[in-house]
Formats: structure tokens, sequence, C-alpha cells
């Protein structure tokens, strides 16, 4: 199916045509990039919309992806009613990641925000509690995001090119 | 419904009254590291904060590192009480990635090993609920047969708990004749067995009232804070990743979903011993129906050639190396997989960038989602009973913190 022809997007551009950056079908779920001040708008519409409801929240997670130097949140949609999918995201500026909390709408993502939070510094306004979950409180970086490499890199009892580590981003 | 005491013969937020009680990190009786910081009226929890990733192992940037072969072994390690299945999740998103089609032998030798890890994986949790509640004996008596199913997967994969079974496109090995007597004497002892725990806790008079609207949770709450597998079926909602999008050729068995009706522990408890029964079920039909044919899919770039062949033919030993070096070449693309684990939807959202590992995987982990209802379900309810709801959600700390 042509995403075009999706009935998800094709009420989505109906309300929100400005806001839709773009929209294709990857390996059967459809997936919409959204600009940020809409998200929230946009995920309520999906909620309430007497057709599709799209009422439970599968997954919320971070992307950071360094060459556009945008951390994606990712939000994945199940309409149990329809058994229908749908993937949302919204790109943030690196340096800023700032979106409002959807956690009125899906008890679910309080944690799942606290997860993005941990990992990738993502600020969700309007979060009630914002804290670091599964990392420990005093750490200082965001560990999913690209600069951080897996090993210490400071090392040097050991030639890394051999064994294949010390390229960040290597094929990325 | 949760016994809402507080406020009857206490003013709500006269904070002196109240004694803060550290329930873990390590408490024998919940089964793994959780902490929670509860707030207690006498013996009544006010409120509770959990605190998780005491074993947080960052599987998440590990697999930003490791070649998609070597990402198995990590899903071993979220719910390692049915560690197949998560295994088996693993191979198929990487197979829809690749866009391999898988022989339908494979298919039904997956399902095998998926509803026996199921079972392994309800056994365990509806036997502690009993332990948790007083009765050892049922533990004990049906403990020896997860251990059954433990040499079951020793005899196909060499591993028991944390398997790596099977591999991308199929499965390493056929089942040996060992495996299959195993798995035939599983499946006639095993009924038995699991009767008579049945006949020992179902209608049981002092399980029922340590149970019954016990760490309840109504259907609305449940799916707002996205609860799936047996936790959501225990309130209603029939939401089974097999029968919504079925994988794995699990459309070619009959088997009924369970519901329960007040998402209490009870309710739990029954759904999950259902689900022992359709698995059991599910199992026969697939021994029945297995066909023949290869037990792994022609795909030489992922699937290790036997080690004859390494040492004789120019192309497998190409292969061969490239697989172990992780310098396949894979597709791009975006790809979300789901399995119904023990604990409910189990998804893989794997970006790969056509490079030599993921470019980012997220692990959907049930029980990481489902626990933060924990305070809301054990609010007002007593410390014995907020055991027996964290013990009956069966929240497994592999899976809770990755």
């Amino acid at each position: 199916m042509e995403p075009a022809q999706h009935p998800t997007l094709t009420l989505l551009t109906e309300r929100f045509g400005d806001n839709i950056l773009s929209a294709d079908i990857r390996y059967g779920i459809l997936t919409i990039s959204v600009t940020q001040p809409a998200i929230v708008d946009i995920l309520r519409f999906l909620f309430d919309h007497a057709q599709l409801q799209y009422r439970y929240l599968t997954t919320l997670c971070g992307i950071h992806h360094p060459e556009v130097n945008q951390i994606a949140v990712v939000y994945q949609l199940h309409s149990l009613e329809n058994n229908s999918r749908v993937r949302l995201k919204v790109w943030l500026p690196e340096d800023k990641p700032e979106t409002p909390t959807v956690t009125d709408l899906f008890a679910g993502a309080n944690w799942m925000e606290r997860e993005t939070y941990d990992f990738f510094g993502v600020t969700f306004t309007g979060h009630p509690d914002l804290r670091r979950i599964l990392n420990v409180e005093d750490m200082t970086i965001f560990p999913l995001r690209k600069e951080y490499p897996l090993e210490d890199q400071t090392r040097e009892d050991k030639r890394d090119e051999m064994f294949g580590r010390g390229m960040v981003g290597s094929g990325q | 419904m949760t016994r809402n005491i507080v406020g009857e013969h206490r003013e709500v937020g006269d904070e002196n009254r109240y004694t803060t009680l550290n329930l873990g990190p390590t408490h024998p009786a919940t089964h793994g590291i959780f902490q929670n910081v509860l707030t207690m009226d006498g013996e009544v929890i006010v409120r509770s904060e959990p605190t998780i990733g005491y074993i947080h192992r960052a599987f998440e940037k590990l697999a930003e590192r490791r070649p998609y072969a070597q990402i198995t072994p990590i899903t071993d390690r979220l719910n390692y009480c049915s560690a197949p299945i998560n295994n088996m999740g693993w191979h198929m998103t990487v197979e829809k990635l690749i866009g391999v089609e898988v022989p339908k032998r494979v298919d039904y030798l997956r399902v095998i090993i998926m509803e026996l890890a199921r079972i392994s994986d309800h056994l365990i949790c509806n036997s502690v609920l009993g332990v948790d509640t007083g009765a050892l004996t049922g533990f004990v008596y049906l403990f020896q047969f997860r251990e059954l199913i433990y040499e079951i997967y020793e005899e196909i994969c060499g591993a028991r708990l944390t398997t790596n079974i099977g591999r991308i496109g199929g499965f390493e090995r056929d089942f040996s004749p060992t495996a299959w007597a195993k798995l035939d004497r599983f499946m006639k002892e095993y009924p038995e067995a699991l009767k008579e725990f049945e006949k020992l806790l179902k209608r049981n008079r002092i399980f029922m009232e340590r149970t019954t609207g016990v760490g309840a949770i109504t259907a609305e709450r449940a799916l707002s804070y996205s609860f799936s597998g047996p936790n959501l079926r225990a309130t209603g909602i029939d939401y089974d990743v097999r029968v919504m999008e079925p994988y794995s050729s699990y459309d070619d068995f009959e088997f009924d979903v369970p519901v329960g009706k007040n998402g209490d522990t009870y309710d739990r408890f029954l759904v999950r011993q259902e689900e022992m029964w359709q698995s059991l079920s599910i199992i026969r039909q697939a021994i029945e129906k297995l066909p023949e044919g290869p037990y792994h899919a022609e795909v030489p770039e992922f699937y290790l050639p036997p080690k004859e062949e390494v040492y004789n033919n120019m192309e497998a030993l190409i292969y061969h190396f490239k697989i172990v070096m992780g310098e396949t070449d894979i597709p791009k693309g975006e790809v979300y997989h789901c399995v119904e684990g023990g604990n409910g939807e189990l998804g893989f959202y794997l970006i790969s960038d056509g490079g030599r590992t993921p470019f980012r995987l997220h692990f959907r982990r049930p029980c990481f989602i489902y626990y933060q209802a924990y305070p809301e379900m054990i609010q007002g309810s007593n410390i014995s009973d907020a055991i027996l709801t964290m013990s009956s959600l069966n929240v497994i700390a592999g899976e809770l913190d990755a």
C-alpha cells in the first residue's frame, strides 16, 4: 500500500497538513515525521478519533542521529480496535532537546519518558517526575548518544583497530 | 478493587504519623533486586516509590557494537525465565529485516520451543505465588518439570538458562531423538502434575482469600499503562500478539485466549494457569502436524555452514568468515517485530543503516512498562498483599532493567 492511501495518514493530513514533514511505510508500519509543536495535538487526535482509536502506547524511545545533529523521539501507537500500528517521530535539536510530555494521555509514558531522558537527555516538559531511571543519579552524560563510545577510549594497553574497536560510528 | 483504608480514621497528609519503610533492594520476598520505599500508615501502604536499575547492563548500547548474531545472547538475559522466546523474537526480527522466509518445519519447531518456554515462565510465576501465600509444596512439585524443560533445551542447544537457542534462519541442528523422547515424557507427565497443582490452589480457601481482590487494576488503567500479556488479559482484554499479529505460523493452531474479569492477583493466577493448558495443546498440535523438511532456511550469508564444509569448500569458508567477523551486508531499514513473551508484548525496534551492527535497537520490555503501575496497585494494601501483587505481576529483574 502506498503511504498516501493509508486511512490514518489521510485523516491526519486533512487535519494537520502543515505539520507533517514526511510519511512512508517501513516494513508494514506507517512512519510519520511531524513537527515538534504539534505532537501532543496529533497524539490526542489519534487517541480521540472515533474511527482510529490509537489508544495503546507500544513504545516511546529516542534515537540519536549525529549526522543531522538531532534526536528523534519515536512514539509507536497501536489501535487494538483496528489492529493497526503507527509510528510518529519528532526531531529535536541535539543541544536542547525538549518536547511536551504525553503522560496525561498515556499513564505508561511516565517511565518510558524517564528512560528517554536518562539515555538521551530529552527534557519532557510537564513530566511529573523527570529523573534518571536505570542509570545512577549522579551520572553526568546521556549514554545512548552516539558521542559516547562503548569502551573506555582512553586505554592505551591495546590496539583497538586489531579488534574492530575504537572506530566510533564506523559504518554508521 | 484496592482497599482504601487510608483516611478513614486519620487525616491524610498528617506526615508525622507515617513511617518510612525500605523494602529491598535485596529482600527474600521480592525474588530479585527491587527497591520500594514505602510510606506506611500502620500496616497500610500510603505511598510507594520504586527504584529500579540495579542490574542494568546497557543492552541497548551493547547492541550498537555487536554483529546481529551476537545480539542473541543479550536477549537471553532479558526475561531469563523464558529466554527462548526472546531468542526467537530476535531471530524473527532480523529475518524480517533481511526478508527471509523460513521453512514450515522451523516455524513449528519454534512454536514448540516458545510454548515450552511460556510454560516454564508461567509455572515459576504461579508456583512462587503459592510460596508467597505459604504453600511451598506446589512449588517443589512443579519445579521438577521446569528441570525437564531445561533438559529439553539442553538437548537442542546445549544450554539451559540463557539458551542462545536457534540461529538467524532456523535452528543450529534438528531436534535429536533424545529431545523428542524428553518432550514426550514431559507431555505425558506434566498435565497430571499441573492438575494436581490446580487442585492444591485453585479452590483453596486460604489461597483465594489471600489473592482475590488483591492488587487489582481496571482494564482502562491497565491499557493506559500499556499492560500486555497475562496481566492485561486478567483485566478482561483479549490482546494476545499470537492472535492479533500471528508470527511463526501461530495461525495454524487452535487455541483460546483466556481472559479474567477483575484484574486481581487471583485472576492473573487463573489466566496463567489456563495459558499453560493452552500451551500444552499448541505443543501437541505442533508435534502432530510437524512437517518434514529442512530445519533452517537457505541463507548462507547468515546461517553458519557445517564445519566439514568450511574446511573443504571455498564458498562455505568465505561465508563462515564473513558471518563470524560480522561482515555480511545488511539492508537498511526500520523494523518493529513483536512476540508474545512470557509477560506480554516483547518488541524489538531495530534500525539498521547497513552497517555491521544495528544503528539503534530498542527492546520493548513488558515488565518495565507495567511495573510502573505497581505503586498504584498496592496503594492502600498491606505489605503482605504488596508482595503477592509483585509476585503475580511476574516482574523479572532482567527484563525490567535491561
